[in-house]
C-alpha cells in the first residue's frame, strides 16, 4: 500500500465513524424530543402516536403545561422551590461543613480522626436500602422531617464520599503554607478560611457537583422523610403523578417532565465541563 | 532536623485540637443521625420482631431464616444478578467502542460526547417515565404494554440503564485512552501490527485500570437500582403462586426489600431489616473486591 492509499483509507475509516457516531447521537437525543413533541400533544394521542409530531387534530397547545401546574391536588411549583432550596441548603452544608472535617482529619490525624474517616469510607458501600427504615424513623424523632431540616440528613448520609475527596486533596496540598500562616499569627480557623478554603477550590466543584446532581434526583429519601402531603420534591411530584390515579394524564406528565429536565440541560451545557470532570473524579475514587 | 519538625507539628497540631468541635462538631452529629446510628440500629432490628421501632422484641436469626425461604426475595435476587451481569456486559462493550472510537480524532468528539452523557443527569424517576412512554408508544401498536410481559420488562430495563450509564462509562474510559503512551502505539504500527492487534495486544492491556473500575462500578449500580426499576414497571406483570403468595416478575432486590417494608404487611418489618442487611453484605463485598483489586493493580504498576 503507497501512501496516498493509506491515507484514503484512513480518511474513509473516520468517515464511516463519524456516521455511525452521528447515528447512534440522534438516537441518543430522540427520548428527550418525544417528551417534547409528546408535552404538546392531547392525552389520547400520546400512547397512539407517539412518534408522531402533533398535528392540527392532537395539537394541545399549552394547555397541558396549564394543567400539569395543579395536577394531583398538589401545585408544581412548590414542588420546584422545595426541591431548589433542599439542594442549594444541602450542597452547601456538605461543601462547608466536610472540608472543615477533612482539614482536621488530615492535618491532626489521631486515632479518632482515623476512626471517623474510616467510618466515612465505610458508609460509601452501604446501600440506602439498609438504613431508610431506621433513618426515616429517627429524622421523624428528631422533627428533620421538613425541608428546612431535611438538608442535616444528607449532610450525615452524604458525609461520606465527601470527607474522603476532601482528605485526599488537603493530603496533597504541602504542609508549609499553613505552616506560614500561622507562623504569621494566623490562628485555626483564619489559617482554615482565608489560606486552606481558596486552595479547595477544586474539589470543592467536583464534589458540589457531585452533592447537586445526587440531592437533585433523589427520590426515596425525601419521600420516606419529609411529610409527603405537606412537602414534596420534583422527583416526588412526578412519581404521585402516576401513583394516585388509576389512569395518568400522559400529556400533562410529559409537561412537567419536560419542564423538569429543561433546567437540568442548561446547568449541564453551561457547566458542561466542570460536571464530566466532577463525575469522572467520583467515579474514579468511589 | 527532625526535631525540629515535630516542633512545628505540636505547634501547630495544639492550637487546632481547640477548636476541634467547630471542625468536627457539625459533621458527627450530622453523620451519626444520618448514618451510625440508623446503621447501628439496623444491625439490631434484623434480629427483632417489631412494627415500629419501640416494640422491637429480640428473636434471633428467624428474619433471616424468613428471607431465605421468601420466594419473592430468592426471585428478585436472581433477576437481579442476571440483570447485573447483562447490564455489565453490554453496558462496558459499548461504552469502550464509543470512547476508542472518540479518541480517534474524529470531528465533533466534543459534541458526541456531550450528547452520550447527557442522560447521566437526567433522575432515575424521570428516566422510567420517559422511557415507559416509548416502550409503550410502540407496544400498543401490538395490543400490550411493558407492564404484561416480564421479557419486555428485563429488555425495557437494560435498554433504559444502557441509554443512562454508557456516557458515564464512556467518560472514564476516554480519560483512560488518552493515557496510553503514545510511544507504544507508535512502535506497534512500526513494527507491523494490524488495527486489531494494536487494540487487543496495546491498548486494552493499558486500559485495564478503567476497565476493573467500570466492571465494578456498573455491577454495584446495576445491583442498587431503584429508581427505574419502581418507574418503569414497579414490578410488573405479577404471578401468583400456588400457595398464594406474589412474585413481582420483574422486582429487583432493592425494591423488593422496600415493598416487604412498606408493603400492606406489616409485621415483615423485622424480615425486611434482614434482607436489607444481606443486601448490604452482598454490595459492600462488591465494594471490597473491587477496592482490593484496584489496590493490587496500583501496586504493580
Amino acid at each position: 500500500m503507497n501512501k496516498q492509499q493509506t491515507l484514503a483509507a484512513e480518511k474513509r475509516r473516520k468517515t464511516t465513524l463519524t456516521v455511525i457516531l452521528s447515528v447512534i447521537c440522534i438516537i441518543y437525543v430522540l427520548p428527550v424530543l418525544s417528551v417534547l413533541i409528546n408535552s404538546f400533544k392531547q392525552n389520547s394521542f400520546v400512547k397512539t402516536d407517539t412518534f408522531a409530531l402533533p398535528n392540527a387534530e392532537s395539537w394541545a397547545g399549552v394547555s397541558n403545561f396549564v394543567k400539569g401546574m395543579t395536577f394531583g391536588n398538589y401545585p408544581f411549583w412548590k414542588s420546584v422551590l422545595f426541591s431548589v432550596f433542599i439542594t442549594i441548603v444541602s450542597t452547601i452544608l456538605i461543601l462547608l461543613f466536610t472540608s472543615m472535617a477533612a482539614w482536621y482529619i488530615a492535618r491532626v490525624n489521631s486515632t479518632f480522626c482515623k476512626i471517623v474517616y474510616y467510618l466515612c469510607v465505610f458508609s460509601m458501600v452501604v446501600p440506602f436500602q439498609m438504613v431508610m427504615f431506621t433513618l426515616s424513623k429517627t429524622a421523624d424523632t428528631l422533627k428533620l422531617n421538613t425541608p428546612w431540616t431535611i438538608p442535616v440528613v444528607y449532610l450525615g448520609f452524604g458525609a461520606g464520599l465527601a470527607i474522603f475527596m476532601f482528605v485526599g486533596f488537603v493530603k496533597s496540598i504541602p504542609l508549609e503554607i499553613e505552616e506560614a500562616a500561622s507562623i504569621d499569627g494566623c490562628g485555626p480557623i483564619r489559617t482554615y478560611f482565608s489560606v486552606v478554603f481558596p486552595m479547595l477550590r477544586p474539589t470543592m466543584i467536583s464534589v458540589g457537583i457531585l452533592e447537586i446532581m445526587w440531592v437533585w434526583n433523589d427520590y426515596l429519601l425525601p419521600y420516606l422523610v419529609l411529610d409527603i402531603n405537606k412537602y414534596r420534591t420534583i422527583p416526588i411530584h412526578i412519581q404521585y403523578l402516576k401513583g394516585s390515579y388509576g389512569t395518568v394524564d400522559l400529556g400533562a406528565t410529559m409537561a412537567l417532565i419536560l419542564l423538569s429536565i429543561i433546567p437540568v440541560i442548561i446547568f449541564y451545557l453551561i457547566c458542561q465541563k466542570y460536571i464530566i470532570k466532577g463525575v469522572a473524579a467520583g467515579a474514579v475514587k468511589g | 532536623m527532625t526535631k525540629k519538625k515535630s516542633g512545628i507539628a505540636y505547634f501547630f497540631r495544639t492550637p487546632i485540637r481547640r477548636w476541634s468541635w467547630l471542625f468536627m462538631g457539625p459533621v458527627l452529629a450530622a453523620f451519626i443521625i444520618g448514618f451510625v446510628w440508623p446503621f447501628i440500629q439496623g444491625i439490631y432490628l434484623s434480629f427483632c420482631e417489631f412494627r415500629l421501632v419501640s416494640d422491637a422484641q429480640f428473636t434471633g436469626f428467624g428474619n433471616y431464616l424468613k428471607a431465605f425461604l421468601d420466594s419473592s426475595f430468592m426471585h428478585s435476587f436472581g433477576y437481579t444478578a442476571l440483570f447485573a451481569v447483562v447490564s455489565l456486559i453490554l453496558i462496558n462493550v459499548l461504552a469502550f467502542a464509543v470512547a476508542y472510537a472518540l479518541t480517534q480524532g474524529i470531528k465533533g468528539s466534543n459534541l458526541f460526547r456531550t450528547v452520550f452523557f447527557m442522560p447521566n443527569l437526567i433522575g432515575g424517576i424521570v428516566l422510567g417515565y420517559i422511557w415507559s412512554m416509548i416502550f409503550d408508544g410502540i407496544l400498543s401498536h401490538f395490543g400490550t404494554s411493558i407492564l404484561q410481559n416480564s421479557t419486555w420488562g428485563f429488555w425495557g430495563l437494560i435498554i433504559l440503564i444502557r441509554w443512562q450509564q454508557i456516557g458515564y462509562m464512556m467518560i472514564i474510559y476516554i480519560a483512560g485512552l488518552q493515557a496510553v503512551p503514545e510511544d507504544m502505539l507508535e512502535a506497534a504500527k512500526i513494527d507491523g501490527a494490524s488495527r486489531w492487534q494494536t487494540l487487543f495486544k496495546v491498548t486494552i492491556p493499558n486500559v485495564m485500570p478503567s476497565i476493573t473500575i467500570c466492571t465494578f462500578l456498573s455491577l454495584t449500580n446495576g445491583f442498587k437500582l431503584f429508581d427505574q426499576n419502581l418507574a418503569l414497571t414497579a414490578g410488573q406483570p405479577f404471578l401468583i403462586q400456588a400457595d398464594g403468595s406474589v412474585i413481582k416478575t420483574t422486582e429487583m432486590l432493592a425494591l423488593n426489600i422496600y415493598n416487604t417494608f412498606y408493603g400492606s404487611n406489616s409485621a415483615a418489618h423485622g424480615t425486611a431489616q434482614a434482607k436489607a442487611v444481606l443486601f448490604f453484605i452482598l454490595v459492600a463485598a462488591l465494594g471490597l473486591i473491587q477496592l482490593a483489586v484496584t489496590r493490587k493493580k496500583e501496586v504493580q504498576q
